[in-house]
């Protein structure tokens, strides 16, 4: 399955080398609260001064993912078409309770935890259909979640590129250098998504992995 | 708590796997798995606790295992040969609260209320 999987990979890349075509479908993943659709954000208003959707200090704000698609980006003299998908945060677990803490009512938290049960699978189900990823990660968090260790995994074992954004640098407890230390075999750039902090950075990185 | 051999999840399928694990994690079991799951597996794993997910009835799994080691072999690369799974402790996530985690060791607490 791994072989054959492989073969139409190489095969598909090859194909993209021979047209010429840079292009490549990249999902923004990570935990929630991570800075996902701040970054996707980012991007669109940097390279279409558009928007992706509403950000929240409320966890799972964004419970179905959205796709945007033919975003044209610059870096290193490069230039690259992306489709970005922007995830619903990943979890193993999701608890009403955590949203009524938040000042929600319980039929509105039950609402907003079955939507987003409902968001992390459809995230899982993007995995198939990704050529990258960036994964982003709150510098101010451990970096050790179930979550960044199982999509780090499934990128290997496809032999598809990461890159890690370590975002929310803006903060002073933040630790990028502590994400480094745990993911040394991943490219990272440290940015804050909310400010633009090292933002040309990560374009530059985007067009090189991705490119 | 089980623990559970490699072995002992080699003879089951993938499927079968996530669903002996959801289903014991359900009866309140606590498991450590001596080889861990694939990450494909460990996708699944969260993509159907997910459907499980019942408001006061069962709200998710903790799961935690150490970073993979990445493949580094040629021969290894060549047929797509994935990092191989490592320790890993699944458990309610009303019962089992990971407190720290690094590299090489996690230090959990479990709990037997419900």
């Amino acid at each position: 399955m791994g072989v054959i999987r492989s073969l139409k990979r190489n095969f598909t890349d090859l194909l993209k080398k021979l047209l010429n075509k840079k292009s490549a479908r990249i999902g923004i993943y990570g935990p929630p609260n991570a800075g996902k659709t701040t970054l996707a954000n980012r991007i669109l208003r940097d390279w279409t001064g558009d928007a992706m959707g509403s950000v929240s200090n409320v966890a799972h704000e964004t419970r179905r993912a959205r796709r945007r698609e033919g975003v044209t980006i610059k870096g290193n003299g490069n230039s690259l078409s992306l489709d970005i998908i922007d995830t619903p945060g990943l979890a193993t677990k999701i608890d009403f309770h955590e949203f009524m803490e938040q000042g929600m009512s319980e039929a509105e938290s039950k609402r907003r935890a079955k939507e987003a049960t409902e968001g992390v699978i459809e995230a899982v189900k993007w995995l198939e259909n990704l050529d990258g990823i960036i994964l982003v990660m709150d510098a101010t968090e451990d970096p050790f979640t179930q979550v960044n260790v199982t999509v780090i995994g499934n990128m290997e074992a496809r032999g598809l590129p990461l890159l890690i954004a370590a975002n929310k640098i803006d903060r002073e407890d933040s630790s990028p250098s502590t994400i480094r230390e745990a993911f040394p075999q991943h490219p990272l750039v440290a940015i804050s998504a909310l400010e633009g902090k090292n933002i040309d950075t990560l374009y530059e990185e985007i067009a090189k992995r991705f490119g | 708590m089980d623990l559970l051999s490699e072995d002992r999840l080699a003879r089951m399928s993938p499927v079968e796997k996530v669903r002996f694990i959801i289903d014991e994690v359900k009866n309140g079991k606590i498991l450590v798995l001596e080889r861990g799951l694939s990450p494909e597996e460990e996708a699944n794993l969260i993509e159907m606790t997910m459907t499980q997910i019942a408001p006061d009835e069962f709200s998710g799994i903790e799961m935690e295992t150490y970073p993979a080691h990445e493949t580094k072999s040629f021969l290894g690369k060549l047929f797509n040969k994935g990092p191989k799974g490592r320790l890993t402790l699944i458990g309610p996530a009303d019962q089992l609260k990971t407190l720290k985690k690094d590299r090489d060791m996690i230090t959990a607490l479990v709990s037997s209320n419900r």
